[in-house]
């Protein structure tokens, strides 16, 4: 209904000139909205002094300019507007990933809201930092070009390192934000040496451009290009905090104020998937078998590593950095697949992952206080007997992470659909298929038992009252929990959603050139 | 009856309201438990309201036991809607006579499993029997689905409510029975998940929508090497959950650490999901590996191997619910072996043995807890001459071990006697082993009895005991008419079963000829 009422409005079916600068600044609107609402209020963040209440206000803006972008987006994309070639994409991946950033954006400001009052961190311009990474990553998603691509990233990443480190008082959070930044630049260097060979090796930084070339003049064993993917692979694995370019993620979101390591988990990551599967799909969907094996071995080896590494965390924020590392394992499944149904399967988990983690983190942010963080399992001891709501909407949390059907709403689904993808796939990926799932069984591990110690486990007797849990964290749990079980019991329409980023399809050799039935 | 069951259009809404009674019993429990509190009054009303949802069930099920054309081998009272469209995934469920009886038997154990557990259960009243009513709908949902998606959420719906169970009101080393149990069986399923997913997109054809329906499935012609991973991977679920014999290290704990509820739904229906799926789908869908000879063999000689080792195992327990959870390996252990034997009389037996197991060891499992309650110890040394104290508990006892030992004239001699003929027409060697599975059975339970409830009554705080209260007996009268029945009269059972059984082994035979056929073109 919806739709047709946006196909009324004489937006229906354009298609746009990018090469026009009226369609140009139309193809990308709801990014420049964003960008622009972020300047106004950080003139606004800065006219007074800080203080907590300023903060609240700033906050208060910034959720709302992230509101707005989002139903711009949506309605953007309910418009149907199509692109031809150009710099930015104008397609459903596109306002489908931004909607997952935007989310993301919306939540992690509401805890910070309730998180910095804590803290006492009253800097109010990290709530529109937050906006300005949001920024780096739509453009990220819409990038069509390596240039563009490499803009937002570093949009992203210097807001990002930034809010890793804003509180100041912190020297953990001071060492996250330096490694971050050290180890974030170390990987552009990598990603733009990487852009430079493909450009040297086909001329092109255009996406379709590059693909275009390489199937024309079959460039798969030019080894400047392969180079120059073999570089951009290292610098992209580095963004996602794929195994072994993982290092800096565990200490960065420990480090990190907690709701920025639920945005970081949640959104840059998703930036990061959205940028990459658009640049493997879109140019280098020829050179498949050139690929395949490295990413099966990245996705293999990432699983693993984090999922075993999280077993042996006691912290809960870093077990949940290294369980993040073992979902991009999770994710790189369905890259490696490289089907028709990769893009949406990727959309549809990080959907259903963003809601999981930002519920997880914000039962974390309600529990600690400025003296005490308990942000260790040990402090979760008997949560049920005292919080019964935070424990059942954690164990719900859980058990969506770990994929399990109805409990877990849908996380079940988002592995059930990484499945499908990869054994749909022309050259089903049966033995990467049966490692995930042993991957997750490991995982089990470490997430059943956080639902262990909340409902089997006595209170400890000294163990000081709990706070009262902030309107913003409560608010977050209670949706997160009510969209994980609406959605796990029927998917359907984030399915559809996550489906219109299916025009990212694959450039793909024909099936004879893939390499054999189940990887190396 | 029929006719009056058809006025009511019986068939078309039984299973899914199946399904959803208990559910939204479940969130009625939960929400009155949100409302009320813990006091002693509101539990008092989630056990009542829990009993009478259940009760419900089972008055509303019953109807299936006329409903049903037993001449018919095909799926009946089938219900299907769509559930996710772009997956291919349908909400569609049905029964036939394998499913039927175990449908019946889950929702006569529930109701008394609650009353089995009135007493003891003091804790988060409302959160225990909420999981209860949640674990029913997730057995029944195995038991039903025709929908793989939907067997499989079932399957694992039934996992979380039974890990709580047994983690937040077990015994003392409850944490770890619960963990392990859980670990055991998620590993074991989700390999089978991605089998179910592998042969949904099979069944789907190239660039189709996958289809999970167990009919599209079960025409599918998949290559020898594809059917011998898949039928590994669904070997290895289901054998957790029998448990055969290599993999049951978790049902002692699980068991021995449940609640007794807990400890009767484990045994009396949870295993009986593992051989359900053994006859529903493992051997149907890749009859060519389950009856390759010795993939065949193989699994019979892990059958025989768990009838007496879990025999001689249980003979040495000094702990009464630890030697009838061992006791559970060794009777799984011949519903594996009828199974495998595929003759008519060896299926039908292992059926009978499925529903037969399920009221003997779930009345055991009920026994063990009624007595716990009043001695709070399970060591059988603990006890002696008790009979003279509590003749009427020690009546029942002796006759639910008597039944388990398969004495003639109870429920447990029909199935062994079947099981018996039947396999040993195709694996006369090894039945004859198994045999002496029958005489352990008799030396563990009847030693077992004669130590707690005949010798001396020689502990004083064992003269004081008191006999069965009026739940208590009320509880258990349902299961010994079972019993009985079933020993003396099995004919009605049997006869639903008879058609179903032969179709399986009919199809089974026919269809491993010809996969096997193939196999030797194609050389394995």
């Amino acid at each position: 209904m919806l739709q047709s009422l946006f196909a009324q409005m004489g937006g229906s079916g354009l298609t746009l000139d990018l090469s026009r600068p009226m369609d140009l600044t139309r193809a990308i609107s709801p990014d420049l909205l964003l960008c622009g609402g972020a300047m106004v209020l950080l003139l606004y963040a800065a006219w007074r002094p800080e203080s907590e209440a300023h903060q609240r206000r700033v906050a208060l803006g910034s959720m709302g300019v992230g509101l707005l972008t989002l139903v711009a987006v949506v309605a953007v994309s309910l418009s149907g507007w199509k692109s031809g070639a150009g710099p930015v994409a104008v397609d459903g991946f596109r306002w489908a990933s931004d909607v997952v950033f935007l989310l993301a954006t919306v939540v992690a400001i509401g805890l910070s809201m309730d998180y910095n009052a804590r803290e006492g961190i009253t800097a109010p311009e990290a709530h529109v930092l937050v906006l300005f990474a949001t920024v780096g990553m739509m453009i990220m998603a819409a990038a069509r070009d390596l240039m563009v691509l490499f803009l937002g990233l570093e949009t992203m990443s210097v807001s990002v390192y930034v809010l890793v480190g804003i509180n100041r008082r912190s020297a953990r959070s001071a060492e996250g934000a330096l490694k971050y930044f050290l180890l974030g630049a170390f990987s552009t260097a990598f990603l733009l040496y990487g852009i430079a060979l493909v450009y040297g090796a086909t001329g092109s930084t255009n996406l379709s451009q590059i693909g275009g070339r390489i199937a024309a003049l079959s460039m798969g064993d030019s080894p400047m290009l392969l180079v120059g993917v073999a570089l951009l692979l290292v610098g992209f694995a580095f963004k996602l905090a794929a195994a072994p370019f993982h290092m800096w993620a565990p200490d960065v979101y420990e480090g990190a104020p907690t709701p920025i390591t639920a945005y970081m988990a949640a959104a840059v990551k998703a930036a990061a998937f959205a940028a990459f599967i658009r640049v493997w799909i879109e140019a280098f969907g020829h050179i498949y078998g050139a690929w395949h094996d490295a990413l099966w071995w990245l996705s293999a080896i990432t699983m693993f590593v984090g999922n075993l590494v999280a077993l042996q965390q006691r912290n809960l924020k870093r077990m949940l950095a290294y369980s993040s590392i073992g979902h991009t394992g999770f994710l790189l499944v369905a890259v490696t697949a490289a089907t028709s149904q990769s893009a949406s399967a990727i959309l549809f988990y990080l959907f259903a992952y963003t809601l999981a983690t930002m519920g997880a983190f914000a039962v974390i942010i309600s529990l600690g206080t400025g003296d005490n963080p308990r942000e260790r399992v040990e402090d979760f001891h008997g949560l049920w007997h005292e919080q019964p709501g935070l424990a059942i909407a954690m164990a719900v949390f859980m058990l969506s992470m770990l994929g399990f059907p109805v409990f877990g709403g849908m996380g079940f689904f988002a592995k059930w659909y990484v499945l499908q993808t990869a054994l749909d796939a022309a050259a089903p990926q049966i033995r990467l298929a049966v490692m995930l799932v042993l991957a997750t069984t490991i995982s089990a591990g470490y997430y059943l038992h956080v639902v262990m110690v909340m409902f089997m486990k006595p209170r400890p007797e000294l163990a000081p009252p709990l706070p009262r849990v902030g309107a913003m964290s409560r608010a977050v749990i209670m949706a997160s929990v009510v969209l994980l079980l609406i959605f796990g019991l029927f998917p359907d329409p984030v399915v559809r959603w996550a489906r219109g980023g299916t025009e990212l399809v694959p450039s793909m050799p024909p099936a004879a050139a893939l390499p054999g039935p189940a990887g190396p | 009856m029929a006719a009056f069951l058809a006025s009511l259009n019986y068939n078309a809404w039984i299973l899914p309201a199946l399904l959803v009674i208990p559910t939204a019993g479940a969130l009625a429990v939960w929400a009155h438990g949100a409302v009320a509190g813990q006091g002693e009054a509101a539990a008092l009303t989630a056990r009542r309201l829990t009993l009478a949802i259940l009760v419900l069930e089972f008055v509303v099920s019953i109807g299936l036991w006329w409903s049903l054309d037993a001449q018919s081998a095909d799926w009946q009272a089938v219900v299907d809607a769509p559930w996710i469209d772009v997956w291919g995934t349908r909400f569609t469920v049905g029964v036939d006579g394998l499913s039927v009886m175990m449908v019946l038997l889950t929702t006569l154990l529930m109701p008394l499993a609650i009353l089995g557990g009135w007493t003891s259960v003091r804790t988060k009243v409302h959160a225990y029997h909420a999981l209860m009513l949640l674990l029913t709908t997730g057995m029944l949902g195995v038991f039903v689905a025709k929908d793989l998606f939907l067997f499989y959420v079932m399957w694992e719906v039934m996992l979380v409510p039974m890990y709580f169970i047994i983690g937040i009101w077990g015994g003392e080393r409850r944490i770890y029975a619960s963990l392990k149990f859980f670990i055991y069986t998620m590993a074991a399923s989700l390999l089978m998940l991605v089998a179910i997913v592998y042969l949904g997109v099979q069944a789907g054809g190239p660039q189709g929508r996958p289809t999970f329906d167990y009919d599209a499935i079960l025409a599918l012609n998949l290559t020898p090497t594809a059917s011998f991973w898949l039928f590994g991977a669904f070997f290895l679920a289901f054998a957790v959950k029998v448990p055969m014999f290599p993999f049951h290290t978790w049902l002692p704990d699980a068991h021995v650490e449940a609640p007794t509820a807990g400890s009767v739904i484990l045994a009396g229906i949870l295993l009986k999901l593992g051989t359900y799926g053994f006859l529903r789908i493992a051997v149907p869908f890749f009859p060519g590996v389950a009856m390759y000879p010795w993939v065949r063999t193989a699994i019979i000689v892990l059958a025989v191997i768990g009838v007496i080792y879990g025999s001689l195992v249980a003979l040495v327990q000094p702990d009464i619910k630890k030697l009838v959870a061992y006791s559970s390996v060794a009777h799984l252990g011949f519903v594996m072996l009828g199974i495998f034997a595929l003759t008519v009389e060896s299926v039908q037996g292992a059926l009978m043995m499925m529903i037969g197991h399920g009221l003997s060891t779930g009345a055991l499992f009920l026994l063990v807890g009624i007595i716990y309650e009043r001695t709070h110890t399970r060591l059988i040394d603990d006890y002696g001459g008790i009979a003279k104290v509590v003749p009427l508990f020690a009546t029942i006892l002796t006759i639910v071990a008597l039944s388990s030992i398969g004495l003639p004239g109870t429920n447990g001699f029909v199935a062994e006697f079947l099981v018996m003929i039947g396999a040993f027409r195709t694996y006369p060697i090894l039945t004859v082993v198994s045999a002496t599975g029958v005489i352990l059975a008799a030396a563990y339970l009847l030693w077992a009895l004669q130590r707690m409830i005949y010798n001396p009554l020689d502990k004083p705080r064992n003269a004081v005991l008191r006999d069965l209260n009026w739940r208590e007996l009320g509880l258990l009268v349902p299961i010994l008419v079972g019993i009985l029945w079933m020993g003396l009269y099995p004919k009605p059972v049997l006869d639903r079963v008879e058609a179903s059984a032969r179709k399986f082994v009919e199809e089974v035979d026919r269809n491993a000829e010809r996969q096997q056929a193939s196999m030797m073109l194609g050389g394995r």
